[in-house]
């Protein structure tokens, strides 16, 4: 009882939501993509990972291909992968732009993926060509509700 | 945006395309290429490959998987492919067989490695079904504790690729090129990989194994036969395969790397 306490205060703190379920947690503020990339919006620039979601559903990561820094990249397209299991899963960009900056450290430590995957996991950051495409983008009361009609179906 | 393509049955569309012989490279060049640049679902098959080849998956490294010196002294050619997934050397004993599918295709499997692998294993449940033991364990197809086929996928936004390379028949000396990877399945436990692995020609033959895997297709999809001239050179010339042969400047810096 005291843990799911503190679960809760601690996640009111982080402005962290979880499903009814108790599983995949969104953060508030941040923008959502349809295919489970999120991005956090400041001025022009963009960090973009994968969602809590995405990295539940995927398993283990255990590599990631990550796009040269200056690498053009459009609201919807592949910009690189990450493997789990035996697969490779496209990343999509939720918005255009150029990308200024990788992270580095998922090179030797591709986990922070699941571990940490809105904070010390993301992936990218764009400057953003057109920054109206944000308004395409779901908020995370959208996404709650997509992630679970999608597990739903 | 493409029509979903549909057969009388209510059954969506499946090119299947059977090849012989053709080259591992060239198989995955294909498969890349249908995975990103066509709309349909394809069932591709290879009843083995001209030579033997190592194929690792998109992030193996050689110095931990693969024998160097005997690999550079034989010159056995050693591709990274563009799924993820293990180190397999494969021959004209290995028989290749690749699923490409539209996600809205199998719309009651969710896009993602590990209920695209219970799909997968559901339709092969149906091939071997009163033949032999089998069964998914971890990520890979075995009868009973031995594994005979391994798999690899990549997926993409609205599509997905399965593949397999079953060894049918597989000679045991091309085994000792490969090293024991770092990332071995639980069950292998300490096994070596000849205690590990077994041949498929112990239970079924490769015509029986082909047509009965054409025949599940067939319960989720309405295939269709189509000529491997169609598939062989790439229809949209803009697209790039990632799948690539490593050079013999890699793999003797890769030897270096794995003796300090």
């Amino acid at each position: 009882m005291a843990s799911r306490l503190w679960a809760s205060k601690a996640a009111s703190y982080l402005k962290i939501s979880t499903f009814n379920r108790g599983f995949a947690s969104v953060v508030k503020d941040l923008k959502y993509a349809d295919s489970h990339e999120w991005a956090k919006i400041d001025g022009k620039t963009a960090t973009i990972g994968i969602t809590d979601h995405a990295q539940d559903h995927l398993g283990d990561v255990v590599y990631v291909e990550l796009p040269e820094v200056g690498t053009a990249v459009t609201q919807g397209n592949g910009f690189g992968a990450v493997e789990s299991v035996k697969a490779t899963s496209d990343i999509n960009s939720p918005v255009s732009g150029k990308v200024v900056q990788v992270n580095e450290e998922l090179s030797s430590s591709p986990g922070l993926v699941n571990g940490s995957p809105y904070e010390n996991g993301w992936i990218i950051k764009v400057e953003m060509s057109n920054t109206d495409e944000v308004k395409s983008l779901m908020d995370s009361d959208q996404y709650s509700k997509f992630c679970e009609e999608e597990d739903n179906h | 945006m493409a029509t979903r393509q549909v057969a009388r049955s209510g059954l969506p569309l499946m090119n299947i395309v059977r090849m012989k012989g053709v080259p591992i490279l060239k198989q995955l060049e294909i498969e890349e290429c249908l995975l990103r640049t066509s709309s349909d679902n394809w069932c591709i098959i290879n009843d083995g490959t001209d030579k033997p080849n190592i194929v690792m998956g998109i992030s193996g490294k050689p110095a931990e998987l693969v024998e160097i010196r005997p690999v550079l002294e034989d010159k056995i050619p050693v591709i990274r492919r563009f799924t993820g997934g293990g180190t397999v050397i494969v021959d004209h004993g290995t028989v290749f067989v690749s699923f490409i599918c539209n996600k809205n295709d199998v719309a009651d499997v969710q896009p993602y490695p590990r209920p695209i692998m219970s799909w997968s294993s559901l339709l092969y449940s149906q091939v071997f079904q009163g033949i032999a033991d089998f069964r998914l364990r971890e990520n890979d197809y075995v009868f009973g504790l031995r594994k005979f086929g391994g798999n690899a996928q990549s997926i993409t936004k609205n599509r997905w690729i399965h593949h397999t390379s079953f060894l049918w028949d597989y000679e045991a000396r091309n085994m000792s090129y490969l090293k024991h990877p770092q990332r071995a399945p639980e069950y292998r436990l300490a096994r070596d990989h000849l205690d590990f692995i077994c041949p498929m020609k112990d239970y079924i033959s490769r015509s029986d194994f082909i047509r009965k895997t054409i025949d599940a297709a067939g319960n989720h999809f309405s295939v269709e036969s189509t000529e491997f001239e169609a598939v062989k050179s790439p229809a949209n010339m803009k697209f790039t395969p990632t799948s690539r042969l490593l050079t013999n400047h890699e793999l003797e810096a890769a030897g270096k790397t794995s003796i300090l």
